[in-house]
């Protein structure tokens, strides 16, 4: 009976992940990252997201603080920003982050403050959602791992 | 899925290869240590071109070199044109996210022996091991 728990479990992890391949959030590259999970690297998946958040979350309060500055004219740092999210974005298969990066970066190329602010807050709204949803995705693959280690009462 | 992926992914650890990983992104540095010593290629991980230079400048040589273009300090370009101006011969593949046409035959031209598009994932690697005749696909 307690593997049932295991099973809903999966189930539920299975029933996310759908949910965020058919709305578009993740795409086939998240699972070459699942791919590249292995016995030596157990939390690989979980240890490249945490990389991926920690990375994004800099770039992103730098580009806020960029384009909060009245002065600001350096629209080619703001591409490079952008360039480091889009790698990172596909990487590790963040479809929507990806593409809202590049309509951003669109913006930034034709030096379009409005755009640029729009496309950040487009940005930081797409990128909040997908790191809601990872952090629902690794609760539940945890609780699945502490349910799998119940053992069956003899 | 993970044992299925472990068949089919080929070991080439007997064949000792070795590579450079060279990228700013923290992600992709990862990602592509990963991918390679999943393939059994032993590898280490530079943050920009210039460190690609320095680590060879120091001695060490590696089969494949993994560029990015777009890097700090010392771009892909700028350390590819560098490294051949060394006499390093190693083969050299360019990966990038973004690349118009003209910028990737910017990249060829300074010396590159292969290019690929981000994200890399198994396959990807493998074709160019195939296309730089370090691996027979079977």
């Amino acid at each position: 009976m307690l593997g049932l728990g295991v099973d809903r479990l999966q189930a539920d992890i299975n029933r996310l992940l759908t949910s965020l391949f058919h709305q578009g959030v993740l795409d086939e590259q998240f699972l070459q990252l699942q791919q590249l999970q292995d016995d030596t690297s157990p939390t690989f998946v979980y240890d490249v997201i945490n990389i991926y958040f920690d990375e994004s979350e800099k770039l992103l309060r730098s580009l806020r603080l960029l384009l909060m500055d009245r002065e600001f004219s350096d629209y080619k740092k703001i591409g490079l920003h952008l360039n480091q999210l889009v790698g990172s974005s596909s990487s590790i298969g963040a479809r929507r982050v990806r593409n809202v990066c590049v309509a951003f970066r669109s913006a930034s190329e034709l030096n379009n403050r409005p755009g640029c602010l729009r496309g950040l807050e487009v940005v930081e709204h797409e990128y909040h959602y997908l790191k809601n949803m990872m952090h629902e995705l690794f609760q539940l693959e945890q609780q699945r791992l502490l349910a799998a280690g119940v053992r069956y009462p003899m | 899925m993970t044992k299925e992926i472990a068949d089919e992914v080929p070991n080439l650890a007997e064949s000792k290869l070795t590579a450079l990983v060279v990228d700013d992104n923290f992600v992709n540095q990862t990602m592509h240590h990963k991918l390679l010593d999943r393939l059994g290629i032993r590898n280490d991980v530079v943050c920009n071109g210039q460190e690609a230079v320095d680590v060879h400048c120091s001695g060490r040589n590696y089969d494949l070199i993994l560029m990015d273009m777009e890097m700090p300090i010392l771009n892909g370009i700028q350390a590819t044109k560098r490294l051949r101006e060394m006499g390093i011969e190693s083969k050299i593949a360019g990966v990038t996210t973004r690349a118009n046409e003209g910028d990737k035959k910017e990249f060829m031209e300074a010396g590159l022996n292969d290019f690929q598009e981000k994200p890399l994932t198994i396959s990807k690697l493998l074709s160019i091991l195939h296309r730089l005749d370090f691996y027979v696909q079977t």
